[in-house]
C-alpha cells in the first residue's frame, strides 16, 4: 500500500507522562514521527498533539486507534493534506550588518512575506510562517549569506471538516 | 480520619474488596508493609520468591475469580522485575493493579539508590500508570486505577508512590471510581450493526464462531453457549476462550490456531460466514492474513475498537461488551441446524484423530506421551479442574487435550508466552478458588525459571497440584529445530537436577513417574491428595506436536506430521 502524509490530531487530559505513551505507539511499530507539536487547544484544559508521519493509511488507522485507546486521550482523528489547512513557522538569526549592507537579503524579507522579529547591534532575526516548502525556499535562498542559527516548528493544522470533539465532551459532563 | 499515606493505601485496598495480595518488600515500600503487618487480620500479604511471581500470582487468582489481582514490589530492581508479569497481563487482557514504591520526591532525578523510572519502564506494557508524590493523592488514583484495571477490556495498571507520600498524612475519604471522561471501557452496542449481524448469521450456509477470551471477561458464556445452540454454529476457542464453553459441548469442535485442531483451521478457509466473538485475530490464529478466511463474510464483537480492522477486516463490526451484544443478538436469531457443515468438522476430526489424537493420548508405543498425562487428569478430575498451563509444547498439548465444563477454568500464558507464569499463577488460581482443584502442567524450562515458588507452596501449605512433563528438553524450540533447522539443537538440552528431591526439599510430597503402568494411580493419587502434590513424568524426549501451522503459513496448509 501507498504511503502518504497525514496529520494526526489528538485531544488529551493535559497529564504528565501522555507524551511518552503516545510515541511509544510510534516506536513500537517503528515508525518515525516526522513532527510533533503540542499546545493548547480550543477546549479548556484540553491539549491537542498535532502528529505528522509518513505512512500508508492501514498503519495510520491502526495508530489513532491505539493512540484513542489511552486512558488521557479524549479523541484522535487522522487527515490527509488535503483536509488539512496546515502550516510551519521557522526564526532565521542572521548577523546585522548584513540586513544594512546587503540589499538582495531585504527582498528576500519582501518577497517571503517575512516579518523581522527583532533587530540587536550583533543581529536578527526573521520570522517565516507557511508551508515546509516556502520556509524551505527562504532558507536556500538566505543561506549564501550565512545564518547563525535556523529553527523550524512543527507542523499545526486545523481540519476543513468539524472535528467532532466538542460535543463528546458536552456528551461526557451529561 | 487523618492518616499515613502508607495506611491510605492499606484502606483503599479494603474499600475495593482486596483481602489478597502478593509481593516483596524493600526499602521503598516500606512504610506501606508496616501498615501491611498492622493490617494482617483483614489483608493477608504473600510473599513470593521474586516479584515476578507476585504478578503471575495475581494474575492466575484474577483468571479464575475475574477480580483484580494485586501485587506489591519496592523501588529499582523490584519494580522491574514487575515487567514481564505487566506484559503478560497486557496483552492478555488481565486486571491487575502492581503498587511500587519510590525513591522520595526531592531525590526523584538524582539516580538515588534503587531509583528506577518505573513510568517510563512501564509505560508500554501498563493500561494506565501513574506516579504519587503527594499523600493527598492516594485516595483517588488508587479509586482510578481498580476501576481502569477491571472496566473495559481489562488490562494491569501500576501505581509508583513516592516515600514521601507513604509517610505524610491526609485527611482520609474513599470514593469508588465510576468514570474517566476520557475513557469509554464499553462502547454502545449500535443496534443497526446488530441487525445487519442477525440477518447475516440467518442467511449464513456455512457459519462459523471462533470465540475468545471477551467471552470469559464479558461473562458472556451464557449467550454464547445460547447463540450456538439456537443456530446451530460449529464453535472453536482460541487458546484464551478455552473453556468459556464445555469442551464436551457437540457444537464445540475444538482450537484454532498453530496447534490447534485440524477441523477448525482447515475450514476457517471454508465457511461463508466467520464470526469472531470477543476476539483478536492473533498471528498465531490466522497463520498468513493474505490467505485467512478470504472468501467469507466476517463478523467482529469486540469490545476495544482498537481491535476492529486491525487485523481481518470486518464486513460488520459489533461494538460493545460481549454480554450486551449477544443478548441484543439473540432474540434476532433464527433457529437453525447445519448438520451437513457441522459434519464437515466430525469429518475432519476423524482425520486428526486417527493422525494424531490417537497416538497422543492413548499411545502404543514405549515411552510416556504428554497427551495421556492430560488424559488421565481429566479422568481424575472429572473435566472439573482449573489447568494452569506454563509455555511450550506441554502447554499446546494441555489446550488441545484438557477439557472443561466450567468457565475461568484455563489460566495459561496465551499472548506473551511467558515461560514460567505457570507456577506463581498456580498459586495464585488456587488461593482465588480454594474450593476447587488446581493442576499447574509445566515443561522442565520453564519450571526452572520460578521454580523458587515452590517456597510458597511449602509456607502456606498450598495445595496446588503440579506436575511437570519432562523430556529433558527445551521442547518447543527443539521441535523448531529439528523441523525447520535441520536438527541442529542449539541450546535446546537440558541437564536437569533431580525433581522430587527438590520438591522434597520444600516439604512437597513429590513423585515420579516413567512408566505407563504407574501413570493412572499416581495421577489419581494426587488428585486425591488434599496437600501440595509434586508429579514429575518422565515423556518422551523427542515427540512433537501436531498439527501444525508453520509460521507465516495458511491455515489451509496445517500439517499433520
Amino acid at each position: 500500500m501507498e504511503k502518504q502524509w497525514f496529520t494526526i490530531s489528538v485531544y488529551s487530559e493535559n497529564n504528565v507522562g501522555l507524551l511518552n505513551r503516545i510515541s511509544g505507539i510510534f516506536l513500537k511499530r517503528h515508525i518515525n514521527i516526522e513532527s510533533l507539536n503540542v499546545s493548547k487547544s480550543e477546549i479548556d484544559e484540553v491539549s491537542k498533539f498535532t502528529i505528522v508521519v509518513y505512512t500508508t493509511v492501514t498503519w495510520v488507522h491502526n495508530i489513532v486507534g491505539q493512540i484513542e485507546k489511552q486512558i488521557e486521550v479524549i479523541k484522535a482523528f487522522y487527515h490527509t493534506d488535503e483536509e488539512t489547512i496546515y502550516q510551519e513557522s521557522a526564526l532565521f538569526k542572521i548577523a546585522s550588518g548584513l540586513l544594512f549592507d546587503e540589499r538582495k537579503i531585504q527582498n528576500i524579507i519582501k518577497e517571503n512575506n517575512s516579518q523581522i522579529v527583532t533587530v540587536s547591534r550583533e543581529f536578527f532575526v526573521l520570522a517565516k510562517s507557511g508551508r515546509r516548502h516556502e520556509i524551505d525556499e527562504m532558507h536556500e535562498q538566505l543561506k549564501p549569506f550565512g545564518i547563525m542559527q535556523f529553527v523550524r516548528s512543527g507542523r499545526i493544522s486545523v481540519s476543513k471538516e468539524e472535528m467532532q470533539i466538542s460535543a463528546l465532551l458536552k456528551e461526557f459532563k451529561e | 480520619m487523618i492518616i499515613s499515606g502508607a495506611e491510605a493505601v492499606i484502606h483503599c485496598l479494603l474499600a475495593e474488596g482486596v483481602d489478597l495480595l502478593y509481593g516483596y518488600p524493600g526499602g521503598a515500600i516500606m512504610p506501606v508493609y508496616d501498615e501491611l503487618y498492622k493490617f494482617q487480620d483483614k489483608l493477608t500479604h504473600i510473599l513470593t520468591r521474586h516479584e515476578q511471581g507476585a504478578t503471575h500470582a495475581a494474575q492466575g487468582y484474577a483468571r479464575v475469580t475475574g477480580k483484580v489481582g494485586v501485587a506489591m514490589a519496592t523501588s529499582g530492581p523490584g519494580a522491574t522485575n514487575l515487567v514481564t508479569g505487566l506484559a503478560d497481563a497486557q496483552i492478555d487482557s488481565t486486571p491487575i493493579v502492581c503498587i511500587t514504591g519510590q525513591v522520595p520526591r526531592h531525590l526523584l532525578g538524582s539516580d538515588a539508590f534503587q531509583e528506577t523510572d518505573i513510568i517510563g519502564i512501564s509505560t508500554p506494557v501498563t493500561k494506565w500508570n501513574f506516579q504519587i508524590t503527594k499523600a493527598s493523592e492516594i485516595p483517588t488514583i488508587m479509586a482510578k486505577a481498580f476501576y481502569i484495571a477491571r472496566s473495559g477490556r481489562p488490562g494491569p495498571v501500576l501505581i509508583d508512590i513516592t516515600k514521601n507520600a507513604q509517610f505524610d498524612t491526609l485527611e482520609f475519604a474513599y470514593e469508588s471510581c465510576n468514570g474517566v471522561r476520557s475513557y469509554i471501557p464499553y462502547p454502545k452496542p449500535n443496534r443497526k450493526a446488530i441487525e445487519d449481524a442477525a440477518a447475516m448469521i440467518n442467511n449464513a450456509k456455512r457459519p462459523y464462531i471462533v470465540y475468545g477470551q471477551g467471552v470469559i471477561l464479558g461473562q458472556a458464556e451464557n449467550e454464547l453457549k445460547a447463540l450456538v445452540e439456537k443456530a446451530g454454529i460449529p464453535a472453536a476457542w482460541t487458546i484464551l476462550g478455552l473453556s468459556a464453553m464445555d469442551t464436551d459441548h457437540p457444537l464445540n469442535v475444538g482450537m484454532v490456531g498453530m496447534h490447534g485442531n485440524y477441523g477448525p483451521n482447515v475450514l476457517t478457509n471454508e465457511c461463508d460466514l466467520l464470526i469472531a466473538i470477543g476476539m483478536r485475530f492473533d498471528d498465531r490464529v490466522t497463520g498468513s492474513l493474505d490467505t485467512y478466511a478470504k472468501q467469507a463474510k466476517v463478523i467482529h464483537f469486540e469490545i476495544d475498537p482498537a481491535e476492529i480492522n486491525k487485523n481481518v477486516k470486518a464486513d460488520i463490526a459489533v461494538l460493545g461488551d460481549s454480554k450486551e451484544t449477544l443478548g441484543m443478538l439473540l432474540p434476532l436469531i433464527k433457529k437453525n441446524k447445519h448438520e451437513d457443515w457441522h459434519n464437515n468438522f466430525k469429518e475432519k476430526y476423524q482425520i486428526e484423530f486417527d493422525a494424531v489424537i490417537k497416538n497422543d493420548i492413548h499411545p502404543t508405543k514405549k515411552g510416556l506421551t504428554m497427551g495421556e498425562v492430560i488424559e488421565e487428569i481429566n479422568l481424575a478430575s472429572k473435566n472439573k479442574a482449573i489447568i494452569v498451563s506454563d509455555v511450550g509444547q506441554h502447554q499446546m498439548i494441555a489446550c488441545r487435550y484438557a477439557k472443561f465444563n466450567q468457565s475461568k477454568s484455563n489460566v495459561t500464558s496465551g499472548g506473551l508466552g511467558t515461560m514460567g507464569f505457570a507456577l506463581p499463577a498456580a498459586i495464585g488460581a488456587k488461593m482465588g478458588a480454594m474450593d476447587r482443584e488446581v493442576v499447574a502442567i509445566i515443561g522442565d524450562g520453564g519450571y526452572q525459571m520460578t521454580i523458587q515458588e515452590l517456597g510458597v507452596i511449602f509456607q502456606h501449605s498450598v495445595p496446588v497440584k503440579i506436575v511437570v512433563l519432562n523430556n529433558d528438553h527445551l521442547g518447543m524450540v527443539r521441535q523448531w529445530q529439528e523441523l525447520f533447522f535441520e536438527g541442529r539443537y542449539a541450546s535446546t538440552v537440558m541437564v536437569n537436577p533431580d525433581f522430587v528431591k527438590i520438591a522434597e526439599g520444600y516439604h512437597i510430597q513429590a513423585k515420579r513417574v516413567t512408566e505407563r503402568k504407574d501413570l493412572k494411580a499416581t495421577v489419581q493419587e494426587m488428585m486425591a491428595s488434599k496437600k501440595p502434590y509434586f508429579l514429575e513424568v518422565k515423556v518422551e524426549k523427542e515427540d512433537n506436536v501436531f498439527p501444525m501451522i508453520p509460521s507465516g503459513a495458511s491455515v489451509s496448509d496445517i500439517r499433520l506430521k
